[in-house]
């Protein structure tokens, strides 16, 4: 075992795992913590923290991770690059271990651009893959990045990446998941699919070299409760792939809840089928109640004890 | 060469508010080849200045000059008796420039007309686009000649990241994704194994964040 998380332990055992996302809140209300920890809670393994996702300012994703440790939530930890350099990230990846997290999710993060502070200056000191080799130097070789030894406790982690099978170049994007790997990515978890062909056929690519025995492949999945929000996602969020079919079917739909709950459990079987995919990775965004709900209509309930 | 922009008016105006002759000194460099401070930009912003002071019934006194280089003292010597006359330098170089003349001639000041923007070149008539950040450590050797650093609003060096679509940057829909190009022009040289293996963070001391850089030709050295 690497860190010995709930994940891990879950992936390892062959069991399909779930994750979720939680978005922390954009003030210091601890108690906003633990209402979103409460639709999750035994329903999946762990749940993502997102770092100041879009960039916009939000409670610290190490911050809101401990709060969730604490209502009995096994957290990934999100750290994008942009606002830190390898000192502070180095820091906080030790104080993340030391706080009882033991995922930790890493990605480039959103371009300040999009958030409230576009006249930030960012970082970007690291990119992703330098920050995955990074996690895995501290924990493998117990050496921060610059040699220097880490003397006992270095953190446990469970590393994560993201990769969008939507993005461009296409066919690039799987040699990325094999870098993405090679540095020590762990486990993936997907931009959220709404095109399940391309989807399934980036993951025939990924079976063909044989990338899934290397990493765990969670599918990212977002339920949706209307036409609307899908057309603003293919308008506003880059690297996107919404067929329009999909639009179509949530705006005939006479009760668009209940459809953007069904095409989720469809696509939960789809995923399910394909060779590779480890499990889902549920992204229900401003919707976490319907997490448990989709769970247990997709069969997913109860989670393994491991 | 090095890309700037002039100023706003107004701004210009407010800079110089105080003083009653000024030397608009411009630059026969970069900024002339890009239209924003060469002696044809001096002339079209004296005039402008003028009008606008007179405008105001303040009227303002200004001496023009285009040294060859202002980033150099030999050049900016040469009009040396017309700067004591000034009460300030209004320049249209560079920031090299600027700064040049500030420790060229101590008791003078000299403001900035223009914004100097960055290290590139013209892609169609009148259009600049940034192409290179100085980074001290250059990388185009294995990215097919392509720059990430300056290119890639992230300065990723494992790229690209999942914001690229259709060959467009997600930070700005006007802007090519450079690592789509990095990757078309690998693949057009049967190079992309450039891109499979996994590039290590880069040691930004040769870069901006080390303080002031400095460079020596020995060989050239009297
Ligand atoms: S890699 Fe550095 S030196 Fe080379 S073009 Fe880019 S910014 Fe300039
Ligand atoms: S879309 Fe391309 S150029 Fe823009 S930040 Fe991502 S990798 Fe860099």
């Amino acid at each position: 075992m690497k860190a010995a998380s709930t994940l891990e332990k879950v992936l390892s055992a062959g069991h399909f795992a779930v994750t979720a996302e939680l978005g922390p809140p954009q003030n210091a209300n601890a108690e906003a913590i633990k209402k979103k920890s409460a639709h999750c809670l035994g329903k999946v393994e762990a749940v993502n923290i997102t770092d100041n996702q879009t960039a916009i300012v939000r409670m610290s994703s190490i911050a809101a991770a401990a709060l969730a440790l604490s209502h009995g939530l096994e957290p990934v930890v999100q750290m994008v690059c942009r606002d830190r350099n390898r000192i502070a990230m180095q820091s906080d990846i030790l104080g993340a271990a030391a706080l009882g997290c033991k995922n930790l999710l890493c990605l480039s993060g959103d371009h300040q651009m999009f958030g409230i502070h576009p006249e930030a200056a960012n970082v970007y000191d690291l990119d992703s893959i330098q920050l995955i080799a990074m996690v895995k130097k501290m924990r493998d070789d117990k050496q921060f990045l610059s040699g220097d030894p880490i003397k006992e406790f270095e953190p446990r982690i469970f590393i994560g990446a993201v990769e969008n099978p939507f993005a461009d170049p296409f066919e690039f994007r799987v040699v990325r998941l094999a870098k993405k790997a090679a540095a020590g990515a762990d486990f993936i978890q997907t931009q959220c699919i709404f095109d399940i062909d391309k989807f399934a056929r980036w993951m025939e690519l990924i079976v063909k070299q044989g990338l899934h025995k290397k990493t765990y492949i969670l599918a990212g999945l977002t339920p949706v409760r209307s036409h609307r929000a899908l057309i603003y996602m293919k308008n506003n969020v880059a690297g996107m792939s919404i067929p329009d079919e999909l639009i179509e079917r949530m705006e005939a739909a006479e009760d668009p809840k209940a459809e953007g709950v069904n095409i989720c459990l469809e696509m939960i079987e789809k995923v399910k089928q394909m060779e590779g995919v480890a499990g889902i990775h549920l992204m229900p965004i401003g919707w976490e109640s319907i997490t448990p709900v989709i769970l247990e209509q997709a069969g997913l309930l109860p989670r393994p004890q491991v | 060469m090095i890309v700037a922009d002039r100023k706003p008016l107004e701004e210009i105006l407010n800079s110089i508010k105080d003083y009653k002759k000024i030397m608009l000194m411009g630059c026969g460099g970069c900024v002339t080849v890009c239209f924003s401070g060469g002696a044809k930009a001096v002339e079209l912003l004296a005039s402008q200045i003028t009008m606008a002071r007179k405008k105001d019934d303040s009227e303002i006194e200004i001496v023009q000059c285009t040294p060859e280089r202002q980033c150099e003292y030999e050049f900016n010597d040469a009009f040396k008796d017309d700067l004591a006359s000034v009460d300030a330098v209004l320049s249209t170089a560079c920031g090299v420039g600027v700064q040049a003349m500030a420790v060229q001639f101590p008791k003078l000041i000299t403001l900035p007309a223009l914004n100097t923007k960055f290290m590139g070149y013209p892609v169609e008539h009148a259009v600049w686009e940034e192409k290179c950040a100085g980074c001290g450590d250059c990388v185009l050797g294995w990215t097919g000649g392509l720059c990430p650093i300056a290119r890639c609003a992230k300065k990723l060096l494992n790229g690209p990241c999942g914001g690229s679509s259709n060959g467009v940057c997600e930070v700005d829909k006007d802007t090519e994704c450079v690592w789509q190009l990095i990757y078309d022009r690998l693949k057009d040289l049967d190079k992309l194994e450039n891109l499979t293996q996994v590039r290590e963070p880069k040691d930004w001391r040769t870069s901006t964040n080390a303080g002031q850089r400095k460079i020596k030709f020995e060989e050239a050295m009297l």
